[in-house]
C-alpha cells in the first residue's frame, strides 16, 4: 500500500512536470484539433524557402495550422493515399493524374511552375553544353561515362529524370556512373558539387543554395524540363478523417491572386530571378511558351 | 549443575540443546516455536524452541553455514522465509503483533557497516528518520550514541572517509540510536583487524552492560562470545546443538566439535566471600574458595578464567609455604593426549583443566580416576565477568 | 575549406547573439527530450526498482528484453509510432503524428529502457544487505525503496543522463513522427540535416555545436559518477 502511494507522488509530479514543460503545444493543439492542416509537399518547396513564406501568411489569414511534411512527390501521394495527409502540392504530373483518376484526390490545380535543369562541373567533362534536346545531353552523359546523381526518391525531379532516360531509351540502371542518393533535392545537389558530377535539379533549389555549390547550369529550356506544380485535394469521400475544408482552404489559397503574387516576386531580391512562376488559372499546354 | 555429572568429557549426554531450558515466562522477551527454513528442498534452520531473556546477551556460535545468520534475520522479521511462529513480549509476530512494529522496536548491525553515500550524523539518525522522530530529539539522542561510540568527532565526516573500524562503530551507533528493545549483531566485528575488534569489543562490552540491551550475537569469535555473552548457543547445521551460559558450554561441551570451537578450558562461575591474606580475595566456587588477586567487592557473582598452562599437577600434598595459593584434592576424569602436549581434566569439586608434557604424565603415572594435587596462583585466574546476580 | 570556416565563425556568431531561430529550436529540443526524459525516468525508474527488488520466475527473460530495448534503434520506434498513430492506425483518433506529443512518445519509448536498465544494474550494485540493513532500522517498504533509490542516485543520475543524451541526439523517430514542421517539431537534429541540406551551413554547425556541448556536459556527469566510490 505505502509503496503505491510513493509511486502515486511520482506519478503526479511527472504527469504535473510534463503538462508544464512539454505538453505546451500539446495543449495547443488540442483546441485546435480541428485546425490541423497535413501538407504532403515536395522538398524543393521546403528547401527554397517559399514555403516558409506563405505559409505564415496562410494560417495568420484562416487561423489553421499547417505541419508541413517535406518528402518526394512519390512519397507525398501515398501519404494521400492512406489519407495522412490534407492537401498535397507535388510536381509530377503523370503520377498525379493517377493519383485523382483512381479516386485518392480531388480538385488538381495548377499553381506554378519552375524548370529543371541540368548541372554538372563548370569544365564540363561530357560536353554537353550547348546541346539542346535534354535526351541528346543524357545520352552524352552516358556515353562518356561521366559521374550522374539521380535522387532516386520517387519525387517530381526524378520521375521527370526517368521519363527522359526512358525517352532516349538509355540504359542507366545499374551503371557504374549512376550513382543514386535517395535523399532530397539539396543533398543531391551537395553530393554532386562534392563528386564533381551531373545532375538533373528544380531551377529554385539550385538557385537557392547556387553559392555553395559548385556547379554551373549546363543544359536548359527544353519543354521536358518543365516543373509543374499542382495542389490537389485528397478526397474526404474516400478518408472521413481527412480535414476537407482545411485542405480545400489550402488549395484556393495557393492560387489567390494574393499567393500568386508572392510567388511571382519570391527570390527576385536574394537571386535576382524569380524561382517558381505563377500560372494559376493557365493551361499546362500553354506553358514555357 | 550437578556435582557428579559436572565435569563430564565429550560424548557426555547431559545438560545440553535447547528443551533443557526452562524458564519463567514472564522472562522471556522473544521467544520462538518449531522454525523452520526449507531451502531447495534442504533444511537449513530447524530450531524446536528457541527463548530469549530480557536484558541478556546471547551469542550464536558455530561453523559456517551453520544457520546463525539465518536464525538471527528470520528472527528480525527482515524476510520471512520460515514455518512456525515467533513470540515478542508473549504476542506472535505477524499475528498478535505487526510486523512492521516490531521491526521497528529492534534492530540489526551486520558484519558490513552498510553505511548510507551521507554524513555520519544522517547515518546515525537514519533510524529516527524513519520513525519521524522530532529533529531535537534527533539531534540529542545522535549526539549522545556519537559519544557513546566514541566518535563525536567525526560527526560531519562522509561516510566514504571512514576506517573500518570508524564505520562500523558508526553501524553500530545508528542501530543504539534507534533505543532497540532486542539488539541483533550478525558477526559485527568479523572484517576488522584484532586491535581495532579488540577495542570495539571492550567498549561494546561495557555499553551492553550499561545499557542492559538484550543482545544476540553471531560470532565467530570464542573471546568475544565468552567476553560478551551471558548464554551461548552452539550451532551446527541448522540446530542449536548446546544452550548454556559461557561455563557450562567451556566445562561441558556436547562434543569434541564443541569443545575444538569453544576452546576447552576452566570458566568458573562463584561469588566473592571475602578478603584472603596479602590482599587477595576469595571466591567461592562449588564449595571451594579460589584466591584471585584482581579488585573485586564482597557479594559479588564473577566468572573467572584459568588458563591451563597455569595449572600443575603434583602426587604429594605439598606445604602451603609457597606462592601458589590455590591448591585442591584432584581427581583425573580424563586424559587426552592433543599431539604435543596432554590434555588433563580434573574434578576439583568443580572442573578444572591443565596442560601437561608427555614426559610429566610418565614421570607422575597420571592415569584416569588417579587422586593428584592441582595448584595454581592467584594471579593465574582471571574475572571475564561480573554480574549483580548470577543466571542459573 | 573557406565555406566550413566561414561557416564556423558564422555558427559562433548566431550563438553569441542568441539567434532566435537557433535558440527557438533548442529549447524545444530540450523541452521534447527533457518530457520524454521525464516520463521515461517515471516509467524506468519504477519498473527498474520493482524488477530489482522481486524476484518472480522469467526475471531473466524480462531482464534480457529491458536490455535488448536499451539498444532499440530509433528508425524501428519511429516506425511502429507512425503506424500506430496514422490517421488509418490504431491511436489515429487521437491526431497526434506530426506534433511534439509524438516525439516525445517516440522518445520516451527509446529512453525508457535506458532508465529502466540502469536503474536495475544501479540497485543490484548495492551491497545485498543493504536491504536489509534498510528494514533493520525501521525503514517502512516505501522508505527503504526510497532510501536505496538515494544510495544510487548517482548511477540513477547516470540513467538520466544516458537517457537524456540517447533521445536529444536521435533523429530517425523526431524525423518520422515529428515531421520537421518549423517551430513546431523541428528539433536540434533533424534541423541540423535539413540545414546541411538546404546548405545553410552556419546554422547546421552552430546546432552541432549545441548538440556536442550538451553531449559534452553528460558527459561530464557520467565520468565524475563513474568515479565515485561507495562508502563501505
Amino acid at each position: 500500500m505505502k509503496i503505491k502511494g510513493f509511486l502515486k507522488t511520482v506519478f503526479v509530479v511527472t504527469a504535473v512536470l510534463i503538462a508544464f514543460l512539454g505538453a505546451q503545444p500539446a495543449v495547443d493543439e488540442a483546441f485546435a484539433q480541428q485546425k490541423n492542416i497535413i501538407l504532403a509537399t515536395t522538398t524543393s518547396t521546403q528547401d527554397s524557402g517559399l514555403l516558409d513564406v506563405l505559409i505564415p501568411v496562410f494560417e495568420k489569414k484562416t487561423g489553421y495550422f499547417v505541419k508541413t511534411i517535406a518528402v518526394g512527390s512519390g512519397q507525398a501521394m501515398a501519404m494521400g493515399q492512406k489519407g495522412e495527409a490534407d492537401v498535397l502540392l507535388v510536381h509530377s504530373p503523370a503520377a498525379e493524374k493517377k493519383f485523382v483518376a483512381d479516386g485518392f484526390g480531388i480538385n488538381r490545380r495548377l499553381v506554378m511552375h519552375n524548370d529543371f535543369i541540368v548541372v554538372g562541373p563548370g569544365q564540363d567533362p561530357a560536353k554537353i553544353k550547348g546541346i539542346k534536346s535534354s535526351v541528346d545531353v543524357f545520352k552524352k552523359i552516358a556515353s562518356t561515362g561521366n559521374l550522374f546523381i539521380s535522387r532516386a526518391d520517387k519525387s517530381g525531379t526524378d520521375v521527370k529524370e526517368k521519363d527522359i532516360w526512358k525517352a532516349g531509351a538509355i540504359k542507366y540502371e545499374g551503371q557504374k556512373w549512376y550513382h543514386e542518393t535517395g535523399l532530397g533535392m539539396g543533398q543531391t545537389l551537395n553530393i554532386a558539387s562534392e563528386k564533381k558530377a551531373y545532375t538533373l535539379a528544380d531551377r529554385g533549389t539550385y538557385l537557392a543554395l547556387k553559392k555553395r555549390l559548385d556547379l554551373d547550369i549546363l543544359a536548359e529550356g527544353d519543354a521536358i524540363l518543365l516543373n509543374i506544380y499542382h495542389v490537389i485535394e485528397v478526397n474526404p469521400a474516400k478518408f472521413p478523417k481527412v480535414n476537407a475544408p482545411g485542405g480545400k482552404a489550402f488549395a484556393d489559397f495557393m492560387v489567390s491572386k494574393e499567393t500568386q503574387d508572392m510567388i511571382k516576386t519570391f527570390g527576385v531580391d536574394k537571386f535576382g530571378s524569380p524561382l517558381f512562376f505563377p500560372d494559376a488559372g493557365k493551361k499546362v499546354e500553354d506553358l514555357g511558351k | 549443575m550437578s556435582e557428579t555429572s559436572a565435569f563430564s568429557v565429550p560424548g557426555s549426554d547431559t545438560q545440553h540443546g535447547a528443551s533443557n531450558i526452562q524458564l519463567p515466562a514472564t522472562d522471556a522477551i522473544l521467544s520462538a516455536r518449531n522454525l523452520r527454513v526449507v531451502r531447495g528442498g534442504v533444511t537449513i534452520l530447524d530450531v524446536p524452541e528457541f527463548v530469549v531473556r530480557e536484558g541478556e546477551v546471547l551469542c550464536l556460535i558455530g561453523p559456517n553455514g551453520a544457520g546463525k545468520t539465518t536464525l538471527l534475520q528470520n528472527i528480525c522479521y527482515l524476510h520471512k522465509s520460515f514455518e512456525g511462529e515467533v513470540m515478542f513480549r508473549g504476542k506472535i509476530i505477524g499475528k498478535d503483533h505487526g510486523v512492521f512494529d516490531y521491526r521497528r522496536r529492534v534492530a540489526m548491525v551486520f558484519q558490513e557497516p552498510l553505511l548510507f553515500d551521507t554524513t555520519v550524523f544522517k547515518n546515525v539518525a537514519s533510524g529516527l528518520t524513519f520513525r519521524g522522530v522530532d529533529k531535537k530529539e534527533i539531534r540529542k539522542r545522535v549526539a549522545e550514541n556519537l559519544e557513546r561510540f566514541g566518535i563525536a568527532h567525526l560527526r560531519d565526516r562522509s561516510a566514504r572517509t571512514l576506517s573500518g573500524g570508524e564505520a562500523q562503530r558508526t553501524s553500530l551507533a545508528r542501530a543504539f540510536a534507534t533505543k532497540p528493545e532486542i539488539l541483533f549483531l550478525d558477526e559485527p566485528f568479523a572484517s576488522l583487524d584484532p586491535p581495532t575488534r579488540e577495542g570495539l569489543t571492550r567498549d561494546l562490552e561495557k555499553i551492553l552492560l550499561e545499557s542492559q540491551t538484550t543482545t544476540i550475537s553471531a560470532t565467530h569469535d570464542r573471546n568475544e562470545a565468552l567476553r560478551l555473552s551471558d548464554r551461548i548457543a552452539f550451532m551446527r547445521n541448522g540446530k542449536i546443538e548446546q544452550l548454556g551460559t559461557p561455563a557450562e558450554l567451556v566445562n561441558n561441551p556436547l562434543d569434541e566439535f564443541v569443545a575444538s570451537f569453544v576452546g576447552v578450558e576452566t570458566v568458573l562461575t562463584g561469588n566473592v566471600v571475602g578478603k584472603g591474606e596479602g590482599g587477595t580475595w576469595i571466591v567461592s566456587v562449588s564449595g571451594k574458595d579460589i584466591e584471585v588477586t584482581e579488585p573485586l567487592s564482597e557479594g559479588e557473582s564473577v566468572v573467572i578464567h584459568i588458563s591451563p598452562e597455569n595449572v600443575i599437577l603434583s602426587n604429594n600434598f605439598v606445604s602451603k609455604k609457597t606462592s601458589l595459593r590455590n591448591y585442591f584434592a584432584a581427581r583425573i576424569t580424563c586424559i587426552m593426549p592433543m599431539g604435543p602436549f596432554i590434555k588433563v581434566y580434573l574434578d576439583c569439586g568443580f572442573p578444572l583443566v591443565a596442560y601437561i608434557t608427555n614426559e610429566s604424565k610418565e614421570s607422575l603415572g597420571l592415569s584416569e580416576e588417579k587422586a593428584v594435587t592441582a595448584s595454581f596462583k592467584a594471579t593465574a585466574v582471571q574475572v571475564i565477568a561480573r554480574k549483580e546476580t548470577e543466571i542459573d | 575549406m573557406d565555406l566550413i570556416f566561414e561557416g564556423i565563425i558564422k555558427a559562433f556568431w548566431l550563438l553569441v547573439t542568441f539567434d532566435p531561430e537557433v535558440m527557438s529550436i533548442m529549447f524545444l529540443s530540450l523541452k521534447i527530450s527533457g518530457s520524454a526524459t521525464l516520463v521515461s525516468l517515471f516509467i524506468g525508474l519504477s519498473a527498474g526498482s520493482a524488477l530489482a527488488l522481486t524476484q518472480f520466475p522469467g526475471k531473466k527473460i524480462v531482464v534480457g528484453a529491458v536490455n535488448t530495448g536499451m539498444g532499440l534503434p530509433p528508425v524501428v520506434v519511429g516506425l511502429f509510432v507512425s503506424i500506430f498513430l496514422w490517421r488509418s492506425g490504431p491511436l489515429g483518433f487521437l491526431e497526434l503524428l506530426y506534433t511534439p506529443t509524438a516525439i516525445i512518445i517516440a522518445q520516451s519509448i527509446i529512453a525508457t529502457p535506458i532508465v529502466t536498465g540502469i536503474t536495475l544494474a544501479s540497485l543490484q550494485q548495492l551491497p545485498k544487505k543493504m536491504r536489509l540493513q534498510i528494514l533493520a532500522l525501521g525503514a517502512s517498504r516505501a522508505q527503504m525503496v526510497w532510501m536505496l533509490v538515494k544510495e544510487a542516485k548517482l548511477p540513477l543520475l547516470a540513467a538520466v543522463m544516458a537517457g537524456f543524451g540517447g533521445v536529444i541526439s536521435e533523429i530517425g523517430a523526431s524525423i518520422m513522427v515529428g515531421g520537421n514542421i518549423k517551430g513546431y517539431s523541428r528539433v536540434l537534429t533533424t534541423a541540423t540535416v535539413m540545414e546541411t541540406s538546404k546548405g545553410n551551413f552556419d546554422i547546421a554547425i552552430a546546432l552541432s555545436i549545441i548538440l556536442l556541448f550538451l553531449a559534452y556536459l553528460i558527459n561530464l556527469v557520467l565520468t565524475y559518477v563513474q568515479q565515485r566510490e561507495r562508502p563501505r
